[in-house]
């Protein structure tokens, strides 16, 4: 790791201390998961301070990991400095009982629609959205359905085979 | 309720009230299928809703039943002006997280498949908002043009426009003398025909009048809606994911970003054309470092990872290892090492980014598409908002809204 990401790590650090729960280096960008209260704070720090820079959003999206017992649902920002040419990935966890999550939408216009099609497809309650709506389904759909328990039918199964025509 | 814009008139009188517009989601200057939900005051915008999802296929839901090689042709029908860009963007993901290196052959070829791929693409758009102004012509005489990169693209892998190119590792097969045949035909061919086009256009006294001025955004609007690729480099901010994060050994490659300044549709235009000059000097660059190969080198064209390139047919027959790879890449059975990796290309419309989390199966765990048609496509309703009905035709389709990689 260069010098330029132990800055990043000692501002973050510095301010948030052990409210940032890991640091990791996956395929060479810095990573860093924070409580979920606390995404907002760490957007605009990260937003304004001058030695950071990330003003540019390259996305955001949502997993779920059924098997996490209270942190089911994550959420993931892409960020990158323009002109450092710095990339950072930041991650927060919610139950996927309260799945709130400040908005980022006033800090980048381009959040809007990411978290509308994170609400879309994970259900994250992002509090503060102007119009937080089903972007890509349909708007009577009454579940989230890249969360896990929606599987994709099994390749599989027995139960449908036909004798004439196969599945 | 819209805005009330004729303070003069009475209340309640017919001429005071807005007319609501259905602008697509099938008509033919959509150029796909999107809605827009526009508010009329006469012939001016006073409120656009834009409205998308009606191909939406799951394609993140779908990949995570899928093994690796199975959502290469997903990729194609993203982007589907430009399939191989993102078919080679989600090998070179796959790449990244296997940890396998390419050789060199495989970067240039890759370099230019995926410059041809950014010709045909910018190629369409440009093409379209000359329809789009009133000049057909130029559309379909071009297009004669398109066809000689598909069938580039037909002697490398097969096919045409949801192509499905390529391997992780390289190529399924080296190209062929034809393929080569083929692209010294087009490189020859092409210049004066796309110079025909821009002295169509560029000085055009009726293209300058529809475009300069219209559809404009700032660039402080651009990079805070995350705009990427021409629409971002209109607005006058020099980000290229060739540049910044060079992938495919682009930083082997002479080549200049270009940029604008207003950010209107005249710059997008202008910008694109620039970009097409640029891929075809790549071209000519990396075709010229691909036949600097001698010897052994010259036929090399795909790299040494045989748990995921597909071996040799007449391997599989005769050497039981290559028999049973190409079983477990063929059902799927091949796991991928777990970890979390994200990878961009400069698409044709700005940076596609494949971030992908594996736990260890044979399918990725979760599989996102960043694209950069659903990003800046938020942005419209701010950028035709009290502009006139027919330059809001044009924005449309100099933003190149793609609806296949809008909804995925």
């Amino acid at each position: 790791m260069s010098t330029h990401y132990d800055t990043i790590r000692e501002i973050l650090s510095r301010q948030f201390g052990d409210r940032i729960l890991a640091w990791e280096f996956p395929y060479g960008m810095l990573s860093f998961t924070i409580q979920p209260e606390f995404n907002l704070k760490a957007l605009t720090l990260l937003y304004d301070d001058p030695d950071l820079g990330f003003q540019f959003l390259t996305d955001i999206t949502g997993v779920h990991y059924p098997e996490r017992e209270g942190q089911e649902l994550a959420v993931v920002y892409h960020l990158h400095n323009l002109a450092k040419n710095v990339r950072i990935r930041m991650k927060i966890y919610v139950p996927v009982a309260k799945p709130d999550v400040y908005t980022a939408t006033g800090l980048f216009s381009g959040a809007n629609w990411m978290e509308r099609e994170t609400y879309d497809f994970f259900g994250i309650n992002f509090i503060g959205h102007p119009d937080l709506r089903r972007v890509l389904n349909v708007d009577e759909m009454d579940y989230f359905p890249l969360r896990k328990e929606f599987p994709l039918e099994d390749q599989t199964r027995i139960d449908k085979d036909d004798e004439m025509f196969g599945r | 309720m819209p805005e009330q814009v004729n303070i003069n008139l009475p209340e309640g009188s017919i001429e005071k009230q807005t007319t609501r517009l259905n602008l697509g989601p099938t008509h033919p200057a959509t150029h796909g299928v999107f809605q827009n939900i526009l508010e009329m005051d006469g012939e001016r915008i006073v409120k656009a809703e834009s409205t998308v999802g009606y191909i939406h296929r799951a394609f993140e839901k779908l990949a995570e039943r899928r093994p690796l090689y199975q959502i290469t042709t997903l990729t194609d029908r993203l982007n589907y002006c430009s399939a191989p860009l993102n078919n080679m963007g989600w090998h070179m993901t796959c790449e990244k997280l296997l940890g396998v290196k390419t050789p060199k052959r495989v970067d240039y070829l890759r370099v230019i498949i995926m410059e041809l791929a950014r010709i045909s693409d910018h190629l369409i758009c440009n093409s379209i908002v000359g329809v789009d102004t009133g000049a057909y012509t130029g559309f379909l005489y071009v297009m004669q043009y398109r066809e000689l990169v598909y069938e580039i693209y037909e002697e490398v892998c097969g096919s045409r426009l949801t192509t499905n190119m390529g391997r992780i590792g390289g190529f399924e097969r080296n190209f062929s003398d034809t393929a080569f045949r083929k692209l010294e035909k087009f490189l020859e061919e092409f210049p004066g025909v796309w110079k025909e086009f821009e002295n169509l256009f560029t000085r055009n006294r009726i293209f300058i009048e529809r475009t300069q001025g219209t559809g404009a955004i700032s660039a402080e609007r651009a990079l805070n809606y995350s705009f990427t690729g021409p629409n971002l480099r209109a607005a006058g901010i020099d980000y290229d994911v060739r540049v910044h994060a060079p992938y495919s050994s682009y930083e082997d490659f002479d080549f200049i970003i270009p940029v604008g300044t207003t950010g209107d549709n005249y710059d997008r235009f202008m910008v694109r054309n620039e970009e097409i000059w640029q891929s075809l000097s790549i071209i000519r660059q990396a075709y010229q470092k691909v036949q600097d190969f001698k010897g052994t080198e010259a036929d090399v064209y795909h790299a040494d990872a045989p748990a995921y390139y597909l071996p040799e047919k007449a391997d599989v027959y005769t050497k039981m290892e290559a028999l049973i790879y190409h079983f477990k890449i063929v059902m799927g059975e091949t796991e991928i090492p777990s970890g979390e990796v994200y990878h961009a290309v400069e698409g044709g419309n700005g940076e596609l980014g494949f971030y992908l989390i594996s736990d260890g199966g044979r399918a990725p765990f979760r599989l996102h598409f960043r694209r950069p048609c659903f990003i800046y496509y938020q942005a419209y309703s701010e950028i035709v908002k009290d502009t006139m009905l027919s330059d809001a035709i044009v924005t449309l389709s100099s933003l190149n809204l793609i609806a296949g990689e809008m909804d995925a």
